[in-house]
């Protein structure tokens, strides 16, 4: 992968931050877009704007021919059979939310229970908690160990007659860690237990074809994968589709209302409430297009590269010490250094013009497994170079000078 | 250290950020309060021991970065042997100097230590870090019983 050129893609890449070139280690929390995402909403926006699937003027033609294209792009992008298991959200957490109040739900009674882990973010793990309060029904969590991979050997025993839902992250926030989801599909459908997938931050780095998973739903969002914030795609089963009652009710999910009777449209109009966001639903089209022009073999192995550098450079880092080193890891280094905290890190990286994320992560179970508060973390994609890793190690100099 | 980098750490803020003075628990405390910053997750408990209206003692536990530690630590020095009533007068003297910097018109005697916190404004991503310990003291004062979040 050639990244002089990848990098000329992110315009925002040549922003200057307190007077020096960004150096954006973030991508776990956002993506930068690249210019054809901006483009292609941009150009939504200037000559094809209308609402989708009901006018019957040139104008709503083209932007739902658009919208439907973009389906089909996400669609080829994850492996599914079909554009109708396919549903747009606003993200994540709304598909998450959005599998717990419709399929689990309608399956969960009281005593019953539902799978997470330890490395969940706070996403898929607050959703669940408020079903299970609902029903009067269990939350159990499977266990992490040291170096943050999952207790696999606990999964199994902790599944059982009463499992109505195992909701596990394909790679960790926090921490990195990818998770062997199609073996863990394999062995909860042996127990008959439905499998719900956070793809959120395996998506923009590595090929996902939820076919091979063999999971039952695949949540994610465009903004980690460099589209726009404000959409996602929430990848199920077209049989779970069919069978689940709607999410939301409003327009564009019905086939006919009356005041007796509304019957629903089909997937996956009968989860899309509402006028969509079209022009983001696009922007994530075009994202997903300009990862398959880079090539998702060549964005991992890229970013595998750069972990392998970053994690070694680090290393060398007095006083740093690595959250999160799992087996199989994905670009995120996650850290704390000796006598420093995270926030105090962060400011002084950010006066260097380096951007990374310090907090909890949205995962404070994690945070209270490895008995800390918070850590830093950069996070890598695909316009990230060696160079931006060795700032970082001449910031983290800089750090402990300021808090010798 | 760049200019605006050595406004928000400064030497005394570094020094208490690294030796906290007034940490620990404080067996006879009248009063406790817990506050929160569900940004980081810093968390912090303010122990104050009241006679009447003036406070004996102040002491804190808890964790978080060098600027809430600072903060919490100068706090509970500059607060014994204040009223009730006066201490409440310096955290609103605090709590402008830290969100409005200089524009806050506070006069910097007016806080005497505590104008080291002033560069903080520069930074409004650590605000509530210094501010932290000071909304946690409004509660032990005012005897709120809730937990305070920064949020």
């Amino acid at each position: 992968m050639d990244v002089a050129a990848v990098r000329r893609d992110f315009p925002i890449l040549e922003e200057k931050v307190r007077g020096r070139p960004l150096v954006y280690l973030d991508s776990a929390a956002t993506a930068q877009k690249p210019l054809a995402v901006v483009e292609a909403m941009t150009h939504y926006y200037l000559h094809d704007n209308a609402n989708v699937h009901r006018g019957v003027h040139q104008l709503s033609e083209r932007a739902t021919a658009a919208f439907e294209a973009a389906r089909g792009k996400i669609r080829r992008f994850v492996n599914a059979r079909s554009d109708a298991e396919i549903v747009f959200v606003r993200g994540t957490t709304e598909a998450i939310n959005l599998v717990a109040q419709t399929f689990v739900r309608q399956r969960l009674g009281t005593g019953d229970e539902v799978l997470i882990t330890a490395m969940e973010h706070h996403s898929n793990i607050v959703p669940w908690q408020m079903l299970c309060g609902q029903k009067s029904a269990k939350l159990k969590v499977v266990p992490i160990d040291d170096s943050g991979d999952l207790a696999l050997d606990r999964l199994d025993a902790m599944m059982n007659a009463r499992t109505r839902m195992l909701a596990l992250t394909h790679v960790s926030n926090a921490l990195g860690t990818v998770n062997p989801i199609a073996d863990v599909v394999k062995w909860a459908h042996a127990k008959g237990v439905p499998v719900l997938v956070d793809g959120a931050q395996a998506v923009p780095h590595q090929a996902v074809d939820v076919q091979a998973l063999g999971c039952d739903f695949y949540a994610f969002s465009a903004h980690k994968l460099y589209g726009p914030t404000g959409v996602g795609a929430l990848y199920a089963k077209a049989e779970h589709l069919e069978a689940m009652p709607p999410y939301q009710g409003g327009g564009d999910m019905i086939a006919s209302v009356t005041f007796d009777k509304t019957i629903y449209n089909k997937p996956p109009y009968k989860f899309e409430a509402g006028t969509p966001d079209i022009a983001g639903a696009i922007g994530f089209g075009a994202a997903v297009d300009y990862l398959g022009r880079l090539g998702m073999d060549a964005v991992a192995a890229h970013e595998a590269e750069l972990l392998a550098y970053g994690t070694q450079a680090l290393k060398e880092v007095p006083g740093l010490k690595l959250i999160g080193t799992a087996k199989r890891k994905s670009a995120v280094l996650s850290f704390v250094l000796e006598n420093v905290h995270p926030h105090d890190i962060g400011t002084v990286l950010d006066r260097e013009g380096i951007a990374v994320r310090t907090g909890h992560h949205c995962a404070q179970p994690v945070m209270e497994r490895f008995g800390i508060a918070a850590t830093a973390r950069a996070s890598l994609g695909v316009y990230n170079t060696r160079a931006e890793l060795d700032q970082l190690v001449r910031g983290l100099a800089k750090v402990r000078e300021v808090f010798s | 250290m760049s200019d605006d980098l050595r406004d928000l750490y400064q030497e005394v803020v570094l020094d208490h950020g690294k030796h906290p003075r007034n940490f620990g628990e404080l067996p006879g405390a009248t009063h406790t309060a817990e506050g929160f910053n569900p940004l980081c997750g810093d968390q912090l408990k303010l122990y104050l021991q009241l006679d009447g209206e003036r406070i004996k003692d102040a002491r804190f536990t808890g964790s978080g970065c060098a600027i809430s530690r600072a903060s919490a630590s100068m706090m509970t020095g500059a607060v014994k042997d204040k009223t009730r009533t006066d201490a409440l007068a310096l955290f609103d003297r605090v709590h402008a100097l830290v969100t409005l910097g200089p524009k806050s018109g506070t006069d910097l005697e007016s806080v005497g230590k505590l104008a080291v916190l002033s560069g903080v404004w520069e930074f409004p991503a650590r605000v509530k870090c210094a501010s932290l310990a000071w909304h946690t003291l409004k509660s032990a004062l005012l005897e709120t019983q809730e937990k305070v979040t920064t949020e």
